[in-house]
């Protein structure tokens, strides 16, 4: 054990954001370094690997100026976050510095960033409905209090305004407002500026860790642990209900690539490194509820897939791990559907559970099914009809086109309004009542 | 044999330590992680280290533990749940809170907890090993223990006693426990291994009449995400009909394992109408646990399966994922810088794989009973693609492959099993045995129902291009028994009574829809128009 900081100028190499540094005594995985240039420039940095005296060092923040005169620091720590309740209301960058004019908080106490896995036997069941206001969510793809349900957009579509409408109208069962932790990756100027101003406009109350795409990419991996470290002390120490939007992901697992890459680890899919599924899962598997405590952490990501392509790394990966995914449909978007959510590839794992009476209504699932049973129906249709032309068809078969449009055109859509649940569901009575569907 | 660190490099720790063995438990550091050895140099080992080895320094202290990594076989696992080094997780978390701490020792067994022993034999009886010598009640399922070796008995001790405390003595002076290690990594010894004839049923329509699985034999179930693999293991593990369920959740959603907990402790099961953890044991490392304990975890999961199967026992043992195993194999072959094969896999994956399905089997034991040990094993292909290395190298070896459908699933056609791409290599043995055991019209009403799906497949080409109507009447009704075969049969709803079918049941269903065919196709040969068909 070493008890105070040490400080070297043995840096043999810098290979993009890696530092090697030499003849160093006892060095510690995981360990945080300072790093300052003759210049005056400084960076943090983590240490990655140890071979004997040799320690690989990962920079955060900026690089661009570092030298091998640079001095570095072992600090002897792990990275922590600093916590306390007064993190609310506040927004900070990359590196959990306060970009909003105010200076830092005092914390109550340090946690490692990456927290540590929930015991399975500690935690409770996530069934407690979640009311987004969004019908294509709240009826056909029910979310629960402590469920992980990334959003999977493509370019161009408009996930931003999904999510800021669900940041915006999400509703516990009892009524409650959420803390919403809000984690930014890579967002360009545009983007940042519509999610602040979303955030002000909100009723209840955030924190925001904000990583601009100028800013240092390497802060993409630090940014969500350290809005999870925060989420965790909010729910599981102070009771509160959580809720954590990180959006790109896409971002962070480029981020995460680059590491990858520099530190010359064997590429797998993509040029993805193999361990990306672990690496997602310490950040998704975060999400949850704890037996006998009150709070949750629920996790909105949002993952824009590269190509449209749902089978790419980074939505599939995701999609391993998290507990369904709403997928954003471009077609749809381009019939001027709001949310474009194309609910046949989308899924809510943890429906079943938080509906029903008692959580929504007792009708629910039956209204769900036969919904999506029709609407697939029609979907299927649609190529008949490419081929032989709507007049080839039976008058039951034109019935489920229809039924197929009006669903998406009403149900689905529903533009800036919030519907609650009841409307909703009557909403989709209604219109299966309009189009009967054979008796199955 | 104790020694310094020298190196770390994510799960792996360079030691030392000279004098180790391949496979031997070390420690390392001052926080006592464990791991185990996977690499000797002259002077150094490279370790495996199997909890999360951030905030480990070089010049830490490590100390080889003289053992291979074991698990403790004893009355007592049943209704157990552990983590992948058989670390009790509600004692562990008793201890420790919610959050999993590394470097905690917690002993697997309850230790303190009094067993009664009825012996079967009497002092002086000459035994072999594995020859009966009594039995532990554990509630209602009756732990036979066994001879660990071969001799004479000087004495048994009928009555309560603890793990700790010998159940009896051999005339050599050593004592008898009912309590042993086994080292994970060596499957456990038997007199000779069976042709599996019998066939596991799952309660699961698709499973036990298309593409039945044998006991004794290994499955498959590959699927991209959101197909249904673990609603479809978790359904198996609540309703097969064996005796002991071992279900390792390895590298999946502690969501989904906290259900299931829920779910078993309330559930009963349908054979015996006992509480399900009552015959399960559960193995879990959810996705964010340590990689080099998922590696583990598979292995004893099966050496806790294997246990039960020397009993007697027939046991199945479900892996949800296998996949999540061999990324782990990945990841630790890679900061062992070893050279990759495909797709960055290590080259030895498919042996691994080989030898791992190898354990599962019927098997005459060493005391002389029967007893099977099945593998049903869900698979994660990245972007559903089949021909990634792990489901090839599982379809190289496992008995049942069953394919689980992207389009079926957003469908909600559940369970998602393709009908067309999946098979059973236990088919004849297997459907055999139904026609004798259920009804001899089994084979048969099969066969009706295969034909009338591949016919409809056919139709379904001919009538995207001329539409229904133009298929002649007998094919539009072909078209609509298939549908009542997949809306009726074929799927069948997790969350519903319907969720398990015994045999006779799923008999019943499917050769009602076929004499439906058979009845409207002679109305329609006496001229009776397809609309005006009865429904049912």
């Amino acid at each position: 054990m070493r008890l105070s900081e040490h400080r070297y100028r043995t840096i043999s190499s810098i290979r993009g954001p890696l530092l090697f540094v030499e003849q160093v005594f006892a060095a510690r995985m995981g360990e945080v370094v300072r790093i300052a240039c003759p210049g005056g420039e400084t960076a943090e940095g983590e240490i990655l690997k140890i071979d004997g005296d040799t320690a690989l060092i990962q920079v955060f923040g900026e690089t661009r100026g570092l030298g091998l005169d640079a001095d570095v620091a072992f600090t002897d720590a792990i990275r922590q976050a600093p916590l306390s309740a007064d993190v609310i209301g506040r927004v900070f960058n990359g590196s959990f510095i306060p970009i909003d004019g105010a200076p830092m908080f005092v914390p109550e106490q340090w946690a490692p960033i990456t927290g540590a896995p929930i015991n399975p036997t500690a935690r409770a069941r996530p069934e407690e409905f979640i009311e987004t206001g969004l019908t294509a969510i709240d009826a056909l793809n029910t979310l629960v209090k402590g469920q992980k349900l990334p959003i999977f957009s493509s370019a161009g579509l408009p996930a931003k305004e999904m999510t800021a409408a669900i940041v915006r109208n999400a509703r516990l069962a009892g009524g409650g407002a959420f803390v919403v932790v809000f984690v930014a990756l890579g967002l360009p100027h545009h983007e940042y500026a519509f999610y602040m101003q979303v955030l002000a406009g909100m009723e209840g109350d955030f924190t925001a860790f904000i990583n601009r795409a100028g800013e240092p990419v390497m802060e993409r991996l630090l940014a969500p642990r350290f809005g999870l470290a925060v989420a965790e002390h909010l729910a599981f120490a102070r009771g509160m209900d959580v809720l954590v939007v990180i959006t790109d992901m896409t971002n962070y697992c480029d981020a995460l690539r680059e590491v990858s890459t520099a530190r010359e680890e064997l590429p797998g899919r993509r040029g993805y490194p193999g361990y990306m599924y672990s690496d997602l899962a310490s950040l998704y598997e975060r999400a949850g509820r704890i037996r006998g405590m009150p709070g949750s952490v629920t996790m909105l990501p949002v993952v824009t897939m590269p190509e449209d392509d749902i089978t790419h790394p980074i939505p599939d990966l995701t999609g391993y791990i998290t507990e369904g995914q709403i997928v954003l449909s471009r077609e749809l978007h381009q019939k001027g559907v709001f949310p474009p959510v194309d609910v046949l590839p989308s899924l809510s794992r943890l429906m079943q559970r938080g509906i029903g009476s008692g959580r929504t209504r007792q009708d629910h699932r039956r209204i769900a099914d036969l919904l999506y049973k029709q609407y697939a129906k029609g979907r299927d249709l649609r190529r008949l009809e490419a081929i032989v032309g709507r007049e080839g068809m039976m008058g039951s078969d034109r019935l489920m086109l229809d039924f197929a449009d009006a669903f998406e055109r009403e149900l689905i859509h529903q533009g800036a309004a919030r519907r609650d649940i009841n409307a909703s569901l009557d909403g989709g009575i209604a219109l299966l009542g309009r189009f009967p569907a054979e008796a199955p | 044999m104790t020694g310094r660190i020298l190196g770390i490099a994510g799960p792996t720790v360079t030691v030392d330590i000279s004098g180790l063995r391949l496979y031997d438990m070390v420690r390392v550091g001052t926080a006592g992680l464990i791991g185990e050895v996977v690499r000797l140099e002259r002077g150094r080992a490279v370790v495996q280290v199997y909890e999360d080895t951030r905030g480990l320094a070089v010049n830490e202290p490590a100390a080889g533990m003289d053992a291979p990594l074991s698990v403790q076989l004893a009355p007592g696992l049943l209704g157990g749940m552990f983590d992948g080094l058989q670390r009790p997780l509600r004692r562990l978390e008793e201890l420790a809170g919610p959050f999993v701490a590394a470097g905690r020792e917690v002993f697997p067994l309850d230790r303190e907890r009094t067993w009664v022993f009825t012996p079967a034999g009497n002092a002086g009886d000459e035994v072999a090993a594995g020859d009966l010598l009594g039995h532990v009640a554990e509630g209602t399922f009756r732990h036979p223990v066994t001879a660990p070796r071969g001799g004479r008995i000087e004495r048994l001790h009928a009555g309560e006693f603890r793990l700790a405390d010998p159940i009896g003595r051999m005339a050599d002076g050593r004592d008898i426990f009912a309590i042993a290690p086994w080292p994970v990594r060596r499957p456990r010894p038997y007199r000779r291994k069976l042709s599996p004839s019998l066939p596991l049923v799952t309660g699961q329509r698709t499973i036990d009449f298309l593409f039945p699985v044998a006991r004794g034999g290994t499955a498959i179930f590959p699927g991209g995400f959101g197909t249904g693999k673990t609603i479809l293991e978790q359904s198996i593990a609540k309703f097969a009909d064996v005796d002991i369920v071992v279900y390792a959740g390895c590298g999946e959603r502690g969501n989904e394992m906290a259900e299931l907990l829920e779910e078993f402790v309330t559930l009963a099961d349908p054979w015996s109408g006992r509480p399900l953890m009552e015959r399960t044991i559960v193995v879990v490392n959810t996705s964010n646990m340590p990689v080099a304990a998922r590696e583990a975890s598979i292995y004893t999961a099966v050496s806790m399966a294997e246990y039960y199967r020397d009993m007697g026992c027939h046991v199945l043992l479900l892996a949800d994922s296998i996949s999540r195993w061999a990324e782990a194999l990945r990841e630790i072959s890679s900061s062992l810088e070893e050279m990759p094969g495909e797709e960055g896999y290590p080259t030895y994956l498919s042996s691994r794989l080989a030898a791992f399905f190898e354990r599962a089997g019927v098997v005459e034991t060493l005391g002389g009973t029967v007893g099977s040990l099945s593998m049903i094993l869900s698979v994660s292909p990245p972007g559903g693609d089949f021909t990634e290395p792990v489901t090839q190298a599982c379809l190289r070896t496992a008995g049942v492959f069953f394919m689980l459908d992207t389009a079926l699933a957003h469908r909600r056609h559940f369970p998602a099993i393709n009908w067309f791409q999946s098979y059973s290599l236990y088919e004849p043995e297997m459907v055999a045995h139904f026609d004798g055991h259920v009804s001899p019209r089994w084979s048969e009403v099969r066969r009706r129902c295969r034909e009338i799906l591949q016919r409809e497949e056919a139709l379904r080409e001919v009538a995207e291009i001329v539409g229904i109507e133009g298929l002649q009447d007998a094919d539009r009704l072909l078209m609509k028994v298939a549908e009542r075969i997949r809306h009726e049969f074929l799927s069948q709803n997790a969350y519903m009574d319907d969720a398990f079918s015994a045999p006779d049941r799923t008999l019943a269903r499917i050769a009602e829809i076929v004499a439906f065919h058979d009845r409207a196709g002679e109305q329609l040969k006496q001229g009776v128009l397809p609309d005006e068909l009865p429904r049912g």
